[in-house]
């Protein structure tokens, strides 16, 4: 713990190695392509709504167009948006400091990690610019169509996809490997693993998972690429390949990635929960077994993308069953985050309501995925709207929901300034409103029998009857863009004007909170002492309702959550 | 939401339909009680002045269980559809009978094929005879199909029928299904397959055992007639 805070521009707010600063990278970067996701959003869903009309700053989208912006917008809102700002943003600012240490473990990796990933942006809007047009072959680029350039058009477009995603996937892979060593490595004396708050687990789960899926992927797309460039025939039948080969590879990784995503967002809830409703995590330890449980279960649920794809439909039935168990973990974390709120003594910050407005439609996608999880049922809602709806009301509060609840929550310790509350509930409700108004249609759109990926509904017949469902929709979508003004505007106010926040301004017991905002260039003046677990809220026979996590025990102070001996826990009469 | 439902044509559809009807109204009830839960704890918890929050961490069986006996409540239910789902699933894609038209369809960018086995319902024989563009099949039989695909990926999509099935080049997948009435019924590409995949369309014509017989006595090939 002994560098030096870096002098000069260069070296403090470009190549540095702080934590914090390259969480800001990441954040921004990530809110920069979440701009240009959101873009193509409304591209796509103005040629849905009013289709062969010039979309508005667009122009007239192509039937190839609508692919690519229907490929890119996937790929760049997952692999571009949520990995960095669910990973790359909270863990890296939120890792060193909960767990009480000036830094990553690998600092110099750290940066390499986050311009790596720059570079990756770079080559992936690139990949639009090039002969041909981007990868219009979707976000799971399924061979023989995307193994052939015949099959697709652009040579390059596909290509530089490719190389972006592969650089993506190098740069979470350090980052990954870092999250994970600083946790075990660098924990300030005292924090045990069970006096973790609960997101570093989540980050570090969210991790492993990572590391250990994305392998056969990386292998994929290799073999994808030579397929493409050298000839080789992996996925072509012509050549002996198999192109559900691929499937498996990409949905081995491309399942737990879900989870990659949805285990932070839970983390920021925990924490954001916690500190506004005043009480214990219901059932730490449980939610701590139950996230390990669901990691090790998403290995084993890939094949659910496939039930209707060419697998031997006896394996349906087995991918089904854990697919629906997997629910089993998710509910136990769902209700005990519900279960907290129980007896506490709740206070609506901006924070707090998105963090309920994600539990609230995240419902909604959780319960959604049982009819996708059904082989049976799958047959009919597979590849339609009913499972864009599905899973846009599951990673919507994921991809930004949670991190707005993370950043309203964590915006005064990232900056030093405090957000506006009237912007923030302006931003909140906008939000709400216009996300169930875009995507509750699309429910009924899949049952109509509507399949995705096609540019021009009214092109069919037994369509036409739904397109006012459509132009609902993408009303709800273009409101959903303006109602991201006031956060706009929140940010940019609150950087420039905003009123100075004090070192914890919502009370809240983790170590971050015992620093000042911004924290100083190595985050602890001394290397904290942990005495307690991360949710000491309103324990009784104590003045304050909350005790920071370095606090040290006076007396016969009542225990914390994370004790390990169960005797301590017994209730202290309150005085 | 189910309402939306296309009319069912098909033999095995209603089981698919009862099982997202089950998935429907459990989940349904799931969904109902918990944001009602969670809309009332806010409300009944909200901060009041002069009330703390209560001491709860929930370290202790006894206290677990108010989530832990859901969280059982929601595995049962769990099996309770897996076993429906399962059911729903042998008889459509497990136990495929033999059928009495034999046809091969056969996806394309951008159009489906189809190529039916004639009299001695085996494909590859002397008396198959290509259909035109639409898939025309006789009411009240079992259509025993083979799905194909000459480049790329695609789906077959059926939406009054409940079938959807994926055709992966290399590969020849077996399926079926039984119309029960007569009339034209949309029949679409349902997975990305290029450029024109928006408008890679075609149409599945359910006619009466009699029409069919005639159809296909005009498309069989001449020399069927042969000893």
């Amino acid at each position: 713990m002994s560098h030096h805070a870096p002098q000069g521009f260069v070296r403090k707010y470009i190549f540095s190695t702080d934590h914090k600063v390259i969480a800001k990278q990441y954040l921004f970067t990530g809110l920069a392509m979440a701009a240009i996701g959101g873009f193509f959003a409304y591209v796509i869903r103005s040629q849905l709504a009013w289709p062969g009309h010039a979309a508005v700053g667009y122009g007239v989208v192509s039937a190839n167009g609508y692919n690519t912006l229907v490929t890119m917008h996937g790929t760049i809102m997952v692999f571009w948006v949520a990995m960095p700002v669910l990973l790359g943003a909270f863990g890296n600012f939120l890792i060193p400091l909960l767990i009480g240490t000036d830094d990553m473990a690998f600092p110099r990796l750290n940066l390499m990690s986050f311009w790596i990933f720059f570079l990756s942006s770079l080559v992936l809007i690139g990949s639009l610019f090039v002969p041909g047009g981007g990868s219009a072959v979707g976000w799971t680029v399924y061979p023989p169509l995307s193994a052939q350039a015949s099959y697709s058009g652009g040579m390059w477009g596909v290509n530089l996809w490719i190389l972006a995603v592969a650089l993506e996937f190098v740069s979470f892979l350090m980052g990954g490997i870092n999250f994970i060593t600083t946790v075990i490595n660098r924990r300030a004396p005292g924090m045990t693993m069970f006096r973790l708050p609960l997101f570093v687990w989540e980050e570090i789960v969210a991790a492993i998972v990572f590391l250990l899926s994305v392998g056969p992927l990386v292998a994929g797309a290799v073999m994808l690429l030579l397929d493409r460039l050298a000839g080789t025939g992996f996925y072509l039948p012509s050549r002996g390949g198999d192109p559900v080969l691929f499937q498996h590879l990409f949905w081995f990784f491309g399942h737990p990635e879900v989870y990659v995503l949805l285990l932070p967002a839970l983390g920021i809830l925990a924490e954001v929960i916690t500190a506004n409703s005043r009480k214990a995590l219901f059932g730490y330890k449980m939610i701590v077994w139950a996230t390990i449980a669901a990691g090790l279960l998403s290995f084993v649920v890939w094949a659910h993308h496939q039930f209707i794809a060419g697998i031997d439909p006896r394996l349906a039935t087995a991918f089904s069953l854990t697919t629906i168990l997997i629910s089993v973990p998710f509910a136990i974390t769902i209700f005990a985050f519900v279960a907290t709120l129980f007896g506490g003594s709740i206070r609506f910050t901006t924070a707090m309501l998105f963090a309920i407005a994600m539990i609230a439609e995240f419902l909604l996608g959780g319960v959604t995925g049982i009819i996708n999880g059904s082989a049976a049922a799958d047959i009919y809602v597979h590849d339609t709207y009913f499972v864009v709806a599905h899973f846009h009301y599951a990673l919507f509060p994921v991809v930004f929901l949670a991190p707005f609840a993370g950043l309203y929550h964590w915006w005064p310790k990232m900056f030093g300034r405090m957000l506006d509350t009237r912007l923030g509930i302006a931003h909140w409700l906008g939000t709400l409103i216009f996300f169930n108004m875009t995507f509750l249609p699309q429910f009924n759109l899949g049952m109509m029998g509507h399949h995705r990926r096609i540019a021009d509904p009214t092109a069919f017949d037994f369509l036409r009857p739904g397109q006012h469902l459509q132009v609902l929709s993408t009303i709800g979508a273009i409101g959903m863009l303006l109602a991201q003004l006031p956060f706009v505007v929140n940010v940019v106010w609150s950087l420039v004007r905003g009123r100075s926040a004090e070192s914890n301004p919502w009370k809240a017991t983790t170590l971050e909170w015992t620093v000042s905002s911004p924290p100083p260039a190595e985050n602890f003046a001394e290397v904290p002492q942990v005495h307690r677990g991360p949710y000491d809220y309103s324990p009784p026979g104590v003045g304050d309702d909350y005790i920071p996590q370095n606090s040290a025990p006076d007396g016969d102070r009542p225990g914390s959550a994370a004790r390990s001996d169960p005797s301590d826990l017994e209730p202290v009469p309150a005085e | 939401m189910l309402s939306n439902l296309p009319r069912d044509i098909s033999t095995h559809g209603a089981q698919i339909d009862a099982v997202m009807r089950l998935i429907f109204w459990i989940c349904g009830a799931w969904f109902v009680v918990a944001e009602a839960v969670l809309v009332y704890l806010l409300v009944r918890y909200r901060r009041r002045k002069g009330v703390r929050a209560a001491w709860l961490p929930a370290t202790d069986r006894k206290t677990l269980a108010w989530v832990l006996v859901p969280a059982v409540l929601v595995l049962a239910f769990d099996l309770l559809i897996e076993h429906a789902s399962a059911a729903a699933w042998a008889r459509t894609r497990l136990n495929i009978p033999a059928g009495d038209v034999v046809v091969r369809i056969t996806g394309r960018q951008y159009f489906w094929a189809y190529r039916y086995a004639g009299h001695d319902r085996r494909l590859g024989t002397a008396d198959d005879f290509d259909g035109d563009t639409t898939l025309r099949v006789p009411r009240g039989r079992i259509i025993r199909f083979q799905l194909e695909a000459a480049d790329v990926i695609h789906a077959l999509w059926m939406p009054s029928l409940r079938l959807k099935l994926d055709a992966i080049p290399g590969r020849s997948i077996p399926g079926w299904f039984e119309a029960t009435r007569e009339g034209t019924y949309p029949l679409v590409c349902a997975e990305l397959c290029g450029a024109a995949h928006g408008y890679m369309r075609s149409s599945l014509t359910v006619m009466s055992p009699e029409a069919f017989d005639e159809w296909s006595r005009s498309r069989a090939p001449r020399h069927e007639d042969r000893p």
